[in-house]
This record gives C-alpha cells, sequence and structure tokens, in this order.
C-alpha cells in the first residue's frame, strides 16, 4: 500500500507560497500572557493550521538531569518551526521527542491529537514514516553507501522495485542538488555539507509530511550553510511538509521561519519560570524586548 | 512483530563472525595443541605412559579448550568489534536514524549478530579442535616419536560422541552468552570516543567472565547428564 502510495505520489512543484505565507503571520499576532511567552498566532491562522504533532506537559530526564521541564508545545501543519536556544537547553531533546524517538518521562506526545504513548509498536511505526528526520551530524550509516543510505527506508518499508527505489533515489539526489556520481561514495568520503544533504535526500526518500531539522546548518560553512537553508524553504514550497527546525543560526531563523520558540536551560530559570521563554513569528523574534530572547538574538 | 533481518543485512554478518574468524581460531587452536603436546608428554613419559598422549590432548580440546578458546577468540575479537560498532552507532545517532527510517534496532543489529555468534561458533569450535589435535599430533609424533597408532587409538578410547556434542552445545550457549553482552554494552555505551572504548573493552571482560563461569557449571552439567544416560542404559562412550 505504502509503495503504492509512493509511486502515486509527485512532488508539487508549484511557486514558493513563503513570503505571503510570512506576510500573514506579522499580520496574525495575538498578543496574550503565558508567562514570558511574548505573542502568539490568531485564532484564524490556527483554524487553518490543524495541529499535527503536539508536546503536552513534557517532562525529560536523564538520570539525575533535568532536560525538560512540564514543556507544551504545538506543530501546525504546514508550518516550519523553529526552535532555537543555547546549548543543552533541550532543544534536540524536544524534536526527539516530537518525532517519537525519545519517550517523556512524564507528559504525553501527540501525532494527529492521539497519543502515541500506548500506541501498538507496528503502528507507531507505520506512523512514524510519516515523519522525516535530518540528524545534526547527518548520522548516515557509515557501512553504507550514498545510495543504500537514501533507499535504505524504501528498502526496509515499501514492496517497490530496486528499479522503482534508484528512480526515487536519483530523484532525491537531484532534489538536494547533488550529482549522480556520489551514489557510490561511502560517508567517510563526504564533506560536511554532502553529508548533510545526502542526510536531508535520505529523510525526504518515504515522502514524510513532517520534516525534522536538527542544527541543519552546523559544523558549515556561511555559503554552504545558505544552500542548506534554501533547500529547507525549497522542500517546504515544493512538498508543502510540515517542518520543525532546531538552530542556533539566526541567519536560519530569517530565512525560513514562519513560528520561533525559545527554549531556556533549566539551570538559568527559577522553579515557577516556563522553560519556553519565547513562541512569536520570526518577526518578533528580533524585535523583542525580552532581555533572554534579545541577548541570545543579537549574541 | 518486528520485521526479522533480510539476507543482505545477515549475510555480511555471518562472514565477517564466521569466515574472518577462522585465521585466528587456526594459529590459537594449533599453538594450544602443540603447547598441550609438549607439557602433556613431560609429565607423561616420567610415569612411562607417554602413549596415552592423544587421549590426554584430544579429550581436553574436545571437552574444555576446543570451545573455550573459539569462543574466547570470538569474545576478543567480534565481541568487542560488535560492542564498538553498535556504542559509535549509538554516539552518532545512527540507531536514532534507523528508528526514524521505521527499522527496528533490536532486529536490524542484535538479531543478526546473535545468529551470527549463535550458528558460527560451533564452526569455529570445530576448527579449533580439529586444527589443534593436528598440532598436537604433530608434535607427538614428528618430534617426540609417539606412534601415530598410538596416538589415534587411545584418543578414539578417551574421545565420545557425547563429548563432541556437548562441546558444540557448550560453544553455542558461549556465542549467545557473546553476542547478547557485547550488544548490550554496545547500546548502553556512554558518550564520545571513550564511551566507545570502554563499552568494548567491556564487552570483552564480561564475556571472558560469563565463558568461565557458563563453562564451569555446563561442565557439572554434562557430568550429571552422562551419568543419567548411562543409569538409563544408554550407550555414550
Amino acid at each position: 500500500m505504502l509503495g503504492f502510495r509512493l509511486t502515486q505520489r509527485r512532488i508539487a512543484a508549484d511557486s514558493i507560497p513563503s513570503t505571503q505565507k510570512h506576510a500573514d503571520f506579522a499580520s496574525a499576532e495575538a498578543p496574550q500572557s503565558l508567562g514570558l511567552v511574548t505573542k502568539k498566532m490568531s485564532v484564524d491562522w490556527r483554524e487553518s493550521h490543524p495541529v499535527a504533532i503536539e508536546l503536552r506537559h513534557a517532562f525529560r530526564s536523564f538520570g539525575d538531569h533535568a532536560v525538560l521541564r512540564d514543556v507544551s508545545l504545538e506543530v501546525r501543519r504546514g508550518e516550519t518551526l523553529v526552535l532555537i536556544g543555547e546549548s543543552g537547553c533541550g532543544k534536540s531533546v524536544t524534536t526527539k521527542l516530537l518525532a517519537g524517538l525519545l519517550e517523556p518521562t512524564f507528559g504525553e506526545v501527540r501525532w494527529d491529537g492521539r497519543p502515541v504513548r500506548g500506541r501498538p509498536q507496528n503502528e507507531k511505526r507505520r506512523d512514524r514514516l510519516r515523519l522525516g528526520y535530518l540528524f545534526q551530524g547527518a548520522a548516515l550509516f557509515d557501512s553504507m553507501n550514498v545510495f543504500e543510505n537514501i533507499a535504505f527506508g524504501l528498502r526496509e518499508n515499501t514492496t517497490l522495485t530496486e528499479l522503482q527505489i534508484q528512480q526515487i533515489v536519483h530523484e532525491r539526489l537531484r532534489e538536494v542538488g547533488l550529482a549522480d556520481n556520489v551514489i557510490g561514495k561511502r560517508p567517510s568520503d563526504l564533506s560536511g555539507g554532502m553529508k548533510k544533504r545526502v542526510g536531508l535526500a535520505r529523510a525526504l526518500a518515504m515522502s514524510p509530511d513532517i520534516v525534522f531539522y536538527d542544527e541543519p546548518t552546523t559544523g558549515l560553512d556561511p555559503i554552504m550553510s545558505g544552500v542548506i537553508n534554501d533547500l529547507i524553504v525549497q522542500t517546504q514550497a515544493r512538498r508543502h511538509v510540515t517542518s520543525v527546525v532546531v538552530t542556533h543560526d539566526m541567519n536560519t531563523v530569517r530565512r525560513v521561519a514562519d513560528r520561533v520558540i525559545m527554549l531556556f536551560p533549566l539551570t538559568g530559570l527559577a522553579d515557577d519560570e516556563s522553560q519556553i521563554v519565547f513562541e512569536g513569528s520570526r518577526h518578533d523574534v528580533f524585535e523583542t524586548d525580552n532581555p533572554r530572547v534579545s541577548q541570545f538574538v543579537r549574541g | 512483530m518486528a520485521r526479522l533481518p533480510r539476507g543482505r543485512v545477515v549475510w555480511p554478518i555471518l562472514y565477517e563472525v564466521g569466515v574472518r574468524s577462522v585465521p585466528v581460531v587456526c594459529i590459537t587452536g594449533l599453538f594450544i595443541g602443540m603447547v598441550l603436546a609438549v607439557q602433556s608428554y613431560d609429565t607423561l613419559s616420567q610415569l612411562h605412559f607417554q602413549i596415552h598422549i592423544g587421549s590426554v590432548i584430544n579429550g581436553t580440546l574436545v571437552k574444555e579448550l576446543g570451545p573455550v578458546l573459539a569462543a574466547v577468540m570470538l569474545a576478543g575479537r567480534v565481541g568487542s568489534s560488535i560492542a564498538a560498532e553498535i556504542g559509535t552507532m549509538k554516539v552518532s545517532e545512527q540507531i536514532d536514524a534507523l528508528q526514524a527510517l521505521g527499522a527496528d534496532p533490536v532486529a536490524y543489529l542484535v538479531v543478526p549478530r546473535f545468529l551470527a555468534c549463535f550458528l558460527m561458533i560451533p564452526a569455529l569450535t570445530m576448527v579449533a579442535e580439529g586444527v589443534g589435535i593436528f598440532g598436537g599430533w604433530f608434535v607427538s609424533t614428528q618430534i617426540y616419536g609417539v606412534s601415530s597408532h598410538h596416538f589415534w587409538s587411545y584418543s578414539d578410547r578417551f574421545v565420545s560422541a557425547f563429548d563432541v556434542v556437548t562441546g558444540v552445545l557448550k560453544s553455542m550457549s558461549f556465542g549467545a552468552a557473546i553476542a547478547v553482552i557485547a550488544c548490550h554494552r554496545g547500546f548502553r555505551c556512554g558518550s564520545g570516543a571513550e564511551g566507545v572504548g570502554r563499552a568494548a573493552t567491556e564487552a570483552f571482560v564480561a564475556s571472558f567472565i560469563a565463558i568461565l563461569a557458563l563453562d564451569f557449571i555446563l561442565a557439572l552439567l554434562t557430568i550429571q547428564l552422562m551419568k543419567l544416560l548411562l543409569m538409563m542404559g544408554v550407550q555414550v562412550t
């Protein structure tokens, strides 16, 4: 069934709606008070963008080390949500919770309004295929070449023939701007930027509805960072996916964000303070007078 | 239910664990067999029992040293490698990537490695025993002048099919223990290169201890089993 769905799906190469969408976000501000959260989106926008993934009162610890405390957030269909914050504030953990790669110590994660915990493994596995994940270091499989890395999900989860898989792999490589001659190379033979692109091609191979980008530009030079940011925008435009981006890079925020959430490390917060210190549009994040946010944004 | 690993995943691991372990198992088996001959001949010749040297060498290799030796080599060569490989995958988020791509890390990483260790170690044990016996025979007959006829006839009298079968079963339990311990250490690997190195070392040390402990328990059990079979009138020698 999935194989059939994959072969039937076509990449929508329509125009980029992001500029218009950004304008909508900028004008759709409805200030609310929620602890230190500065601004939230309008009711109209919320209604037109149903919740795809939700974190409800999530706590997460590793041993005695608490990383997340009572974090609640929503990712809405079609938006690009950017999570910012200093190192160790729990951004990557938050995305792994949202993607079902980690479970919260307390609290719950919901996909399409239903809790993830308690779902049968098969159902969870099937639903997870709707999510693509670009890892911080790309996390390409060392023992496989580029082709095998991109084809991995297709081979594991579909009944597509090798010829169909080859077509999809070549298509994805073109989509991320890589030539076909990289196909036989091992991850160790690739530059940082190429690894990220192959990682993105692998994440997109199963035509996901939601794509997570964990520090997509970390360790890359400014030019390659720009290329990766462009790819995020192009992927959003072509595929109309929901995107969650974790980054420190304010250029990425400027380039890709519809909505921005800033997390703060628990070590710098009082017990009654929310870990989400900012939520708003990408324009707000550069204009806020919240000292925690402005200090991070301006460096 | 998790999908079982496919052939293209299992075959390379079987090759890595089984075929690529053959040289090291052969070399260690050969030298152990030869050393056994040297040490046994020295003692047996003082008692004028040197013609029994075949029974000592072959009995020791088939019942104890063959399975233990192959298992220790497997723990050192393969167990540490499994722990380091899985540990590196964990540290570099490749295990998360497996999950994100719809694969079950246990089915994809642990099951093939368990199967490889469990199924390949009997063959490696047989190889170690065969080469060790050859080494012992060579030293006994070519260096110390024991007749080949005496070497094999006394071996035949003191080594039974029961010993061969229990040796193989013992080796399978060692293989299973090595795979489980190595995978466990890999999945519980700490962060960074230090964590990976520690996981590899711990996998070998824990496997080695497990092999010796299992060997002791299984030695007791096989002797009890042999007694029980003899009482039931089953011919086991």
